[in-house]
């Protein structure tokens, strides 16, 4: 039974960073339908980011957000200005090979700067917090913690303020939402800036407890995938939610039966739920 | 239709004899210029994601020759180390032409083939990786070139019954018995309990073949074995494998995983705050520098099987003197890889050189007949013969132990620097 529950809590935090992960993909898919394939290369680029000024500045990783995050929102927008810009309204095909490329680009580029080595930061006698009784490292939890405050603030920012707002009109109809006055390419290029922001703020956080090296992305792009999926196309709270079964299904079940087929549990859930829910859990039909 | 074909056979034919009498004058005329040199092939992951270990194995391959064509009197009696070039072939000197595998088991084939056809090279060396050895094993076989690995370590490299290939290090199941040597003689003279074992690798060649060879070994030898658990690496989480396996409540846990894993596992033992009596890995926690660099003291106290250790030349008179060279080439200290670099060229040219010509079947014998002894290697072998597979049956190795963030041998207690520590403190302990 201990081990069960210690499955699901440590299952949870990593659902958390999960949900962090995936949160700018669904953003960017949400908002203007485009699949960026790209997406976890953002992430590896922000853990190096990370990584660099905690080596060569001292600047814990955590102390290193405020900058980071912002660095990459420009990141963010400028890949939408130089590139997606041009393919918002191509054939679906031409997209994901521009996303496919891009993610090619950013990989190698990554290759070239950094070299294939591994790097992790390293901290002395980092520390282990209790949560609901199962001792989880506190960079870790802290990592939860941050998490779920990104979410309550986009979700108050997409509902409470006007750019918020007109994000959601652009994103449910890009006429209606220019006929009304709405700069739709600006939102566009917001909802790039925000999503990738995002997944630098998952990099920022995952880079205490998490290794980066310039292929690390293959480790979170499919389960980002799969969170998106199952919680619902383009929805925010619907990473979080995806996010989270994820992280618990494949920790109970790899825990409970067999951690070879943990990944497999996982995919076969994501099948399912195409078949059965296209919309995920918390999406409307008819989508 | 007919006769046309005919005469494209007969081209053929012609063609194919002509070849045929091309390479079999080739040794020939090789043989009457004395003094000539030998062209060796090396193929190495020179670009790509392992070009850092193909710069490296570079420098090692170089300075191999560089010892064979040179005279370092003070190295004997490593082969050929005193007397300059091959005597036997009238002092005739290696050359070395380099080919880039980029890491990929097709290119490795194709340079093969080039370095055959074109470069008309009278022997290889390489590659590193099992999977690039393994096709150019298959070049090697069809023009009938011999091969010599020194460090991939795949058990199938020398398993599929190559009659060109040759390999000087041990292979993967030759680590795992070591492993189990060194495990039985910690019961024996370190009295302690070892009887429920657990395995933890990854799933591709490596892990899962070194996983299948360490159950095997385990259950022959009398152990539990209480977890087997395979990943794919990367992965992003291991806490779900860990706990199984501390469900289980091994004695000892065996792992065959990459760099990136490994220093996953290290972090989630940490936060698990639990770690086993010993945790022995096959790679990745020896990764040097890189592991130490990402987990910083949390490395202590896991095991390492290594071909070569630093520690190993300060015990070793031949090794601290080629390390020294190797040192004054490139600004660090030989590895398991380079080391095992290094042997492979000198029993490569002391094969040619006993050989006494260049004809691929005779280099082949030469090598099917090598006899070094321990005092001739620089590894903690008891020498180079190779069995009817081509695999070194002398091979060797150390037990290290990460202790103070260094690289410590412990085993065998003989030439140990430092003292074993088994069972590892609890992290609250550290």
């Amino acid at each position: 039974m201990e081990l069960v529950w210690h499955a699901a809590v440590s299952g949870a935090v990593l659902g958390l960073v999960y949900a962090l992960v995936s949160l700018g993909l669904s953003l960017i898919w949400g908002v203007m339908d485009v699949v960026n394939l790209a997406h976890a290369e953002y992430l590896m680029l922000a853990m190096y980011a990370t990584y660099w000024l905690w080596a060569l500045g001292k600047v814990d990783p955590l102390a290193a957000v405020p900058v980071v995050v912002p660095v990459f929102f420009g990141f963010g927008w400028l890949t939408y200005q130089l590139l997606v810009r041009r393919i918002v309204r191509a054939p679906v095909a031409a997209q994901i090979f521009a996303t496919f490329g891009l993610l090619f680009v950013l990989r190698y580029a990554a290759f070239a700067a950094f070299g294939p080595n591994v790097y992790g930061v390293w901290r002395l006698g980092e520390g282990t917090v209790s949560v609901l009784g199962v001792p989880v490292a506190t960079s870790k939890a802290a990592a939860g913690v941050v998490s779920l405050a990104a979410f309550l603030g986009l979700s108050a920012f997409l509902r409470f303020t006007k750019a918020g707002k007109a994000l959601q009109a652009a994103a449910q109809s890009r006429e209606v939402a220019l006929s009304l006055g709405i700069p739709v390419d600006r939102m566009y290029a917001l909802s790039w800036g925000i999503g990738i922001a995002s997944v630098a703020l998952a990099g920022a956080l995952l880079i205490p407890f998490y290794q980066v090296s310039p292929t690390i992305g293959d480790a979170f792009l499919l389960v980002a995938f799969a969170s998106v999926v199952l919680g619902g196309f383009g929805r925010v709270d619907g990473a979080l939610v995806g996010g989270l079964c994820i992280g618990l299904l494949e920790n109970l079940l790899g825990t409970l039966l067999s951690p070879t087929l943990k990944l497999l549990f996982v995919f076969a859930v994501f099948v399912l739920m195409l078949l059965v829910r296209p919309q995920g859990l918390l999406g409307e039909p008819g989508r | 239709m007919d006769r046309i074909s005919r005469r494209e056979f007969l081209k053929g034919v012609l063609t194919t004899g002509a070849l045929g009498v091309g390479s079999w004058l080739r040794p020939t005329l090789a043989f009457a210029q004395p003094g000539a040199s030998v062209r060796v092939g090396a193929l190495y992951p020179l670009s790509g994601a392992l070009a850092r270990i193909g710069l490296a194995a570079r420098h090692a391959v170089e300075l191999g020759v560089e010892i064979v064509n040179g005279e370092y009197r003070e190295l004997r009696p490593l082969p050929l180390a005193g007397e300059r070039g091959l005597p036997r072939l009238g002092g005739a000197r290696i050359e070395l032409v380099w080919a880039d595998t980029r890491g990929d088991p097709a290119t490795g084939r194709a340079e093969a083939e080039r370095l055959i056809e074109r470069e008309r090279v009278n022997a290889l060396i390489g590659c590193w990786q099992s999977a690039v050895t393994a096709t150019v094993a298959l070049a090697a076989e069809r023009h009938g070139v011999p091969l010599l690995v020194p460090e991939a370590s795949s058990p199938r490299l020398t398993e599929r019954g190559h009659r060109w290939l040759f390999r000087t290090g041990p292979h993967d199941g030759m680590f795992t018995e070591l492993i189990f040597d060194f495990v039985e003689e910690v019961r024996r003279a370190r009295r302690r309990e070892v009887r429920k074992i657990a395995v933890l690798a990854e799933d591709t060649e490596f892990g899962a073949t070194a996983a299948g060879w360490a159950m095997g070994v385990a259950q022959r030898r009398g152990y539990s074995v209480v977890a087997r658990e395979l990943y794919t690496s990367p992965p992003a989480s291991l806490t779900a494998e860990l706990l199984r396996i501390r469900a289980a409540g091994p004695d000892l846990v065996i792992g065959a995983n990459y760099l990136v894993d490994a220093i996953l596992i290290t972090r989630t033992l940490k936060e698990m705050r639990w770690f086993p009596d010993a945790f022995i890995g096959h790679v990745g926690f020896n990764n040097v520098p890189d592991y130490l660099n990402a987990v910083g003291r949390d490395g202590n106290y896991f095991v390492t099987r290594a071909a070569w250790a630093p520690g190993y030349a300060k015990r070793n008179r031949l090794a601290g003197a080629v390390n020294q060279l190797f040192r004054q080439r490139t600004g660090y200290d030989l590895d398991q890889d380079t080391a095992r670099e290094v042997m492979g060229v000198l029993v490569l040219a002391d094969a040619i050189n006993r050989a006494g010509r260049l004809d691929a079947e005779a280099i082949r014998l030469a090598l099917a007949e090598t006899r070094l002894r321990a005092d001739q290697v620089i590894l903690p072998w008891r020498g180079v013969q190779f069995d009817a597979k081509g695999q070194n049956r002398l091979v060797g190795g150390v037990m290290v132990q990460i202790l103070e963030g260094e690289y410590k041998v412990v085993w065998p207690f003989d030439v140990a620097e430092a003292e074993l520590v088994w069972p590892a403190p609890p992290w609250d302990r550290r």
